[in-house]
């Protein structure tokens, strides 16, 4: 039942921000919201509900393991926005503040979904409320990178719609009536037909993986990422990737049920090392410090389907990942967009010398960027360590090699960019600007707070937090 | 049963590669939306016994895909007030050869899939495989965002055909929300669609090439 209040309250606080008259006021919703939400997702952490083994809707073990993080980084990014939406006070945000509640509520919905057309809806759901997100700058960039989220987006979600009928079909082909949620399916899963099983496989990785950002269909992140305000960044990177990498894991136990772990396996293996791979190529070339964020968006989710790929340890290990990569990306995301707007620009050529305009949104950025590319003691470390263990312990050795050298080269391209723009003598045109831009508490604060949490998370992992992981891998390899 | 059943999507395989053959955007939105038609009215045959759900279902996918959806792409096009000729990135006379085959194809290639004994001998998985497969071609190419918004709504179709092999099995709830979503993106397509006709004064998506690495 409070499982069900984490999709309502946002909801209705979404109706509220259209409803509500005043443009000052309005953003207050947002944290407002957003602490209801993660008190209420904290609570539910520490006293799992029993679901119902029929539930469509449940916070079960594997949405008990993802959303508290969401919710978290969510509420983190809600104080955030208020001062931010505060200096665009230009901008109406109406549709934006009421946008991002109707995301919270629709992500929370869909880490709950336990039916495979449900999960399907409110995913596709979740794409939909994103793109009023996406133009809030009102630039034609803006447009081009929104339509371009929509075409690419849409393609890979009417994939996973055909993915979703093909896994229903071969269900009811192998005999089963009309229940489709996941525990009857794994239950079902020797009888589920062999060759419509693989289809839908085929369709649903491609499908969620363009909505994950996975190579080959990641071309729209950087085009988004790059223009969404950092906010808006922070949240499609730490936020709506989990959804389609939980409902992979979901439609993945399925399959696996079905008898063909080795080729998911496989798959996930592939297409995320090549992920890895492309994404540590484009960041050693880039130029763009907002673009950048989305490339090593694209490596994080290369971790994320690669580690799923070793074994039971291998998907714990990746569930500990995905709370680092939130929270570190939300730091990155939300001190990348003080120093934009600091700098005016974005591009290495332009910027420069950001320490001495922004020093602790600068400082923010590099320690952040030293987090994600998994520098000790940090969270993304330790995640990191247990997906190679992980690795070994699966006879994964070269896969192993190989996904240290696609680190290796990402924090080359990173560390390259990133000091290129924080280092040197600012240009004289930003110099005036350390006058007219002023780091308030309220810009800092909060990527701050984050990458203290992705500390925290490196140093004392809380035994609750394994106890989630553990629970969840249980959830999805159930003990035959 | 089975033989009106085949000649719909007969029909919609036809519009297929009418859809890839025509020039002028208004007549493709009305092929369209003569697909969505022909495709929604086959529940109608499929059942002997008739259940008022599923004639719910038909009438909603015959009410979105054959009147809301190109009344929304109409009028997109016309307060837009876009060029009604088609500009191909890949030939008309190529883009109908490769349809021909790629039917051809998935005739041949939906053998390999096992069905129940009720759906034999329909055309419903040749026929999805076939407007999926057309609904890419326009989605690459054609380079104004009305068109592809066509070819991502023929490429619903043939998803809607293989949805129709579940249809006594996935509860009205499923079929409705998928039809709400379809219909809540096509209407986002549109408000977008707007915004980039003014932002770039033509919504042909070449101009869009700001964003590349």
């Amino acid at each position: 039942m409070k499982g069900l209040l984490l999709i309502f309250v946002p909801v209705a606080g979404a109706a509220l921000a259209a409803a509500w008259p005043s443009e000052r006021t309005r953003p207050w919703l947002l944290p407002a919201v957003g602490v209801v939400h993660t008190a209420l997702a904290f609570w539910l952490l520490m006293h799992p509900p029993v679901v119902a083994p029929a539930a469509w809707l449940g916070f079960d073990q594997l949405a008990r393991a993802v959303l508290p993080v969401v919710s978290l980084l969510f509420l983190v990014c809600a104080a955030y926005a208020v001062p931010y939406l505060g200096l665009r006070a230009e901008r109406p945000n109406r549709v934006f503040v009421a946008s991002l509640l109707a995301v919270l509520g629709l992500m929370s919905a869909a880490h709950q979904a336990r039916h495979l057309g449900l999960l399907w809806i409110t995913t596709e759901a979740v794409t939909l409320a994103t793109v009023p997100l996406l133009h809030f700058n009102g630039t034609p960039r803006a447009f081009e990178a929104t339509w371009k989220y929509l075409l690419i987006g849409g393609t890979g979600i009417a994939l996973s719609l055909l993915g979703t009928f093909c896994l229903g079909y071969a269900y009811i082909l192998g005999g089963g009536g009309g229940d489709l949620t996941f525990v009857t399916l794994m239950a079902h899963g020797a009888a589920l037909s062999r060759p419509w099983v693989l289809t839908a496989w085929v369709l649903l990785l491609v499908g969620y993986g363009t909505k994950m950002g996975l190579a080959p269909m990641h071309t729209w992140k950087p085009d988004a990422y790059g223009e969404a305000p950092g906010i808006v960044g922070a949240m499609l990177a730490g936020g709506v990737t989990t959804v389609a990498f939980a409902a992979l894991l979901r439609v993945r136990a399925v399959v696996d049920a079905a008898g063909e772990a080795a080729v998911t396996s496989r798959t996930l293996l592939v297409i995320g090392l090549f992920s890895m791979l492309v994404a540590a190529v484009f960041l050693l070339g880039t130029r763009d410090f907002k673009r950048m964020l989305a490339y090593s968006s694209v490596e994080q989710m290369g971790i994320l389907a690669s580690g799923a790929a070793f074994g039971a340890t291998g998907v714990w290990a990746v569930l500990f990942h995905v709370w680092n990569n939130s929270l570190t990306k939300g730091a990155l995301f939300l001190s990348a967009g003080t120093i934009r707007r600091a700098a005016g620009a974005r591009t290495s050529e332009e910027v420069r010398g950001m320490s001495a305009i922004t020093p602790q949104s600068a400082a923010i950025f590099v320690a952040g960027m030293l987090a994600i590319s998994a520098c000790p003691p940090f969270g993304p470390f330790f995640s990191e360590l247990r997906v190679l263990r992980a690795a070994f312990e699966t006879g994964h050795g070269a896969a192993a090699g190989m996904f240290l050298g696609c680190l290796l080269f990402a924090f080359f391209g990173m560390t390259r960019l990133v000091l290129s723009i924080v280092d040197g003598r600012p240009r004289g045109g930003v110099r005036n600007a350390r006058r007219r831009i002023r780091e308030t508490a309220g810009v800092v604060a909060p990527p701050l707070v984050l990458l203290g949490l992705s500390l925290w998370l490196g140093l004392a992992t809380p035994e609750t937090l394994r106890d989630a992981w553990a629970a969840a891998v249980a959830q999805l390899s159930p003990a035959p | 049963m089975s033989s009106s059943v085949n000649l719909l999507i007969g029909l919609a395989m036809g519009l297929n590669l009418l859809a890839l053959g025509s020039s002028r955007m208004p007549s493709v939105i009305r092929i369209v939306a003569a697909q969505g038609v022909a495709l929604g009215l086959i529940p109608f045959f499929m059942e002997d016994r008739f259940g008022w759900l599923v004639a719910l279902v038909a009438a909603g996918t015959v009410a979105v895909k054959g009147l809301v959806i190109p009344n929304l792409l109409h009028r997109a096009m016309r307060t837009a007030k876009i060029d009604r000729e088609i500009e191909p990135s890949i030939g008309f006379v190529p883009s109908m050869l490769l349809g021909a085959g790629g039917t051809m194809a998935a005739v041949d290639g939906a053998q390999l899939l096992p069905l129940l004994s009720e759906h034999a001998g329909t055309l419903l998985v040749p026929g999805a495989l076939a407007s999926i497969f057309t609904g890419f071609i326009l989605l690459i190419g054609r380079v104004t965002a009305i068109s592809q918004v066509c070819g991502y709504l023929i490429l619903d179709n043939g998803i809607y055909l293989i949805g129709l092999l579940l249809i006594h099995s996935t509860p009205l709830l499923v079929e409705s929300g998928i039809l709400l979503d379809l219909t809540v993106a096509v209407f986002v397509i549109g408000i977008i669609m707007d915004r980039i006709q003014r932002a770039f004064d033509s919504l042909d998506t070449r101009k869009l090439t700001v964003l590349r690495e």
